[in-house]
């Protein structure tokens, strides 16, 4: 068997796989919708009609694609190398604490702009800092990457919470809405009429073709993919398993940081508990929808960010739970899961 | 009581690993199995006790056919096995060990099956304790647990698999006396080893496998001679001395030590030369794999030198072997040498690309010239997992720098045909022209007496014999390899 043979034939199965997929969640979140209570249809119309239905929604889909993107660029390089990063909420977080830092120091400074690019710089390192104690966690001391970033999330939502309800609090009272609003001279620049920061987009943008390039063109991806499918082999090779670990995880943690930057310059100009919004969670989702390539995550990221921002409206129109979009994103990655599977079951007999 | 296998076949593909074996075991005695490693005495045996199922045959109890298809049933049969790898829980107790996989009625206690325990030991005069963690225990009362708990189970027929390695002498006449006072309680004893001695001390009557077929059948007193040519087949002649001049030294050991596998490595000094071929015998995890990965750098020793062309490479890692110019290349290819989901072309990219991008065109002509001048069965862009083992050893080789200093290989033609293992050799003898010094490991002496200049034999850890090739005999190295020198 040669790779090229699977592929020649591969349109015709994606579309199959797609469609099979498609079918089952659709079942089944009618299923679930009906038994709420309400009319499946309409429920679906207003996803629909909330995400795409005027240039503000697409806007907030935008909004929302933007840190989906970067948090699924970033791990990318970790699924490459066999590393599963659930860290990744925390090291958002810890970019939009960096981040927020930076930009308190410069509420003052004559040149805003410096201090926004700081900020990004800050962001990254944040991000980066806190991917790299898992990734020393797990080549040093053999700590599961699972386990180190589970613990290392519930540390930086402590440190969200303590800096918001503590040395960052509003003057006055101290609120989960977060730390008082920046200046405005601190917020990235927006598209006047729909609150959109183009500057967010172009990192994004930027993620993708640097890391379609770099996992496809540079040595480093080459040996991230060898590491992840044979860490002894490709030690007898003469690749450092561990360097390639840590530097898989730096850079995950790096795009994670700056999205959580952009929440705080771009989206909320301020501090908030929940700032990372779960969009590192959901990434994961993301890529595993994905099948682990890039041309897919801007597609899919886009249709996570419809359903997220379409689902919104749905408890005021509908008295229907916002978390159907949720419902409906998991039961997609299950069906997918489900459908490989098969697929290799099948293929093995 | 009897047992009788009946023309037995296991094919795994085009390997067969039992190939029409028929042997006949009455009660009250203890048999052995003999043979020497990859001969086909544990696949038989896991056959037996219904851990694989076998390919064609049958097996009679009592003279009627059973089949079964699990380990439960067959014990169910009366039938049991000690694998060579005790299978049991380190997290759990003694007692909990004894009773899992036993049928526990709704009254009856912890006690009651800390009685049968306590009687069961004492029976045979093994000291356990119920309360003991399993993972506190050295591998020889692990198999004194494990007997106790077949013999609860009902077992009638007990099989041991290479019992006798990595246990000290005095839990070894424990286990001897134990298992007499079995076979005189009535009970079949089916013994597998490669050791004459276990053998000669224990058993009534013996079986010989050779290449998954029986070579011979013989009852006690035993003649050692007879037995070994039925191990190890034709003996081939004996090479000439005075092949080659050996070069500068490659690589010295002084007294290095080290753990790993069932015997680790003890005290190892040697010292190997330019254009030496030194093949390493042994049973496997005898010390000659731990050995290969000490001198690579792959396991550090714990005391000990090692001299690598008269620098110092204690404590290095491989990269540091690899830049003197040395080469490891492992027996398991899938596991350790190659990178299953990566294509041929990748494989030489990873070798040829730079610092930052990956030289496709480079790659790509290196995949294509390797795969003519060494024959590959496959593509550029062919995954390596779905190359056949006589490929994937080609492509491995086609690896190797192309004058190395210092070759370690592990079972290099294992798993491989006589043809492409006669290729890998032709290809590898080209290296000690230019001065390459050659260390490989075999199962096969035949093949060890063909290649090499001289071989080192290992037991329990330790070289017990290193003399040149054109010194000794095949049957001298079948009886070190057994532990008698």
């Amino acid at each position: 068997m040669t790779r090229n043979t699977p592929q020649s034939h591969q349109p015709l199965k994606v579309l199959q796989n797609i469609s099979i997929t498609a079918a089952t969640v659709f079942c089944f979140t009618f299923i679930l919708i009906m038994a709420s209570g309400a009319p499946p249809f309409k429920a679906f119309f207003y996803i629909f009609k909330g995400s795409l239905g005027s240039w503000v929604k697409l806007s907030h889909v935008i909004q929302a694609w933007v840190p989906l993107t970067l948090c699924a660029c970033g791990l990318l390089y970790t699924f490459r190398i066999g590393l599963w990063n659930i860290g990744i909420e925390g090291q958002m977080i810890m970019g939009a604490v960096f981040s927020t830092a930076v930009l308190r120091l410069g509420t003052q400074s004559a040149f805003p702009w410096f201090v926004l690019i700081l900020s990004f710089v800050a962001g990254v390192i944040g991000g980066g800092l806190w991917a790299v104690i898992a990734g020393f966690l797990k080549t040093r001391s053999g700590v599961n990457e699972i386990f180190a970033g589970l613990g290392l999330n519930f540390v930086a939502q402590g440190i969200i919470l303590w800096l918001i309800f503590g040395p960052w609090k509003r003057p006055g009272v101290a609120s989960m809405s977060g730390t008082e609003v920046f200046p405005t001279e601190l917020w990235l620049g927006t598209i006047k009429s729909l609150r959109l920061a183009p500057v967010g987009v172009g990192f994004a943008v930027l993620a993708i073709i640097t890391s379609a390039i770099l996992l496809r063109y540079s040595s480093i991806g080459l040996r991230l993919r060898a590491i992840g499918s044979n860490s002894h082999a490709s030690y007898l090779f003469g690749m450092k398993p561990n360097q390639y670990m840590l530097l898989a995880m730096l850079l995950a943690g790096g795009f994670a940081g700056l999205a959580g930057n952009l929440q705080v310059t771009g989206v909320y100009h301020r501090l908030l508990p929940a700032i990372s919004s779960n969009y590192g969670y959901l990434a994961l989702l993301v890529v595993m929808l994905a099948d682990y390539k890039v041309w897919a995550v801007p597609a899919i990221a886009f249709f996570f960010a419809c359903l997220n921002v379409g689902s919104i409206q749905l408890p005021m129109v509908l008295q229907v739970d916002s978390s159907l979009s949720g419902v409906i994103q998991g039961a997609l990655v299950l069906a997918t899961l489900a459908l490989s599977g098969w697929r290799r079951f099948q293929t093995a007999n | 009581m009897h047992i009788e296998l009946k023309d037995i076949h296991k094919h795994y593909g085009p390997v067969r690993a039992n190939n029409g074996v028929n042997l006949k075991v009455e009660a009250g005695t203890i048999f052995g199995i003999l043979g020497e490693n990859g001969a086909g005495k544990s696949t038989l045996m896991k056959i037996l006790a219904g851990y694989i199922r076998k390919t064609s045959g049958q097996i009679l109890l009592d003279g009627h056919v059973v089949d079964y298809t699990s380990p439960a049933i067959a014990a169910r049969l009366g039938i049991g096995m000690l694998y060579q790898d005790p299978l049991d829980f380190p997290a759990l107790s003694v007692l909990e060990n004894f009773i899992i996989g036993q049928r526990r009625g709704l009254t009856q206690s912890n006690q009651s099956f800390c009685q049968k325990l306590q009687s069961l030991a004492d029976e045979l005069h093994f000291a356990l304790r119920p309360d003991q963690v399993i993972r506190s225990l050295t591998i020889g009362e692990r198999q004194q647990l494990e007997i106790i708990r077949l013999l609860a189970l009902g077992i009638n027929i007990l099989v041991l698999d290479e019992p006798t390695t990595g246990i000290s002498s005095l839990q070894k006449e424990v286990l001897f006396k134990a298992l007499r006072q079995l076979a005189t309680a009535g009970k079949i004893v089916i013994l597998v080893s490669h050791k004459l001695e276990d053998v000669e001390q224990l058993c009534d009557n013996v079986t010989v496998l050779r290449r998954g077929k029986v070579t011979g059948n013989m009852q006690a007193p035993f003649d050692a001679q007879k037995l070994l040519k039925m191990m190890f087949g034709q003996i081939p002649s004996t090479p000439q001395c005075g092949r080659i001049t050996p070069g500068k030294t490659a690589l010295v050991m002084q007294g290095v030590s080290a753990s790993g596998g069932r015997a680790g490595l003890e005290k190892c000094s040697i010292q190997f030369h330019q254009r030496e071929v030194i093949g390493l015998a042994g049973l496997e995890g005898s010390g000659q794999g731990v050995f290969m990965r000490v001198a690579a750098g792959l396991k550090q020793p714990v005391q000990g030198k090692i001299h690598m062309y008269e620098r110092d490479v204690t404590d290095q890692d491989y990269h540091v072997f690899k830049d003197y110019g040395g080469m490891y290349v492992p027996a398991s290819r899938m596991e350790e040498g190659l990178i299953p989901s990566l294509t041929i072309a990748e494989h030489f990219a990873l070798q040829v690309s730079g610092e930052f991008w990956v030289n496709w065109s480079k790659a790509m002509q290196k995949a294509e010239d390797s795969i003519v001048q060494f024959s590959i069965k496959g593509q550029k862009q062919t995954l390596v997992a779905s190359l056949s083992g006589g490929n994937q050893q080609r492509l491995l080789l086609s690896f190797l720098p192309s004058n190395p200093k210092l070759l370690l290989l592990e079972n290099p033609t294992r798993g491989l045909d006589v043809e492409s293992g006669h290729w890998v050799w032709r290809h590898l003898q080209k290296y000690c022209r230019t001065d390459a010094c050659i260390v490989f490991s075999s199962s096969e002496l035949d093949e060890i007496m063909m290649v090499a200049d001289r071989v080192l034999v290992f037991y329990n850890g330790r070289i017990i014999k290193d003399v040149p090739t054109c010194e000794t005999s095949v049957e001298e190295l079948g009886r070190a390899i057994a532990g008698k020198i």
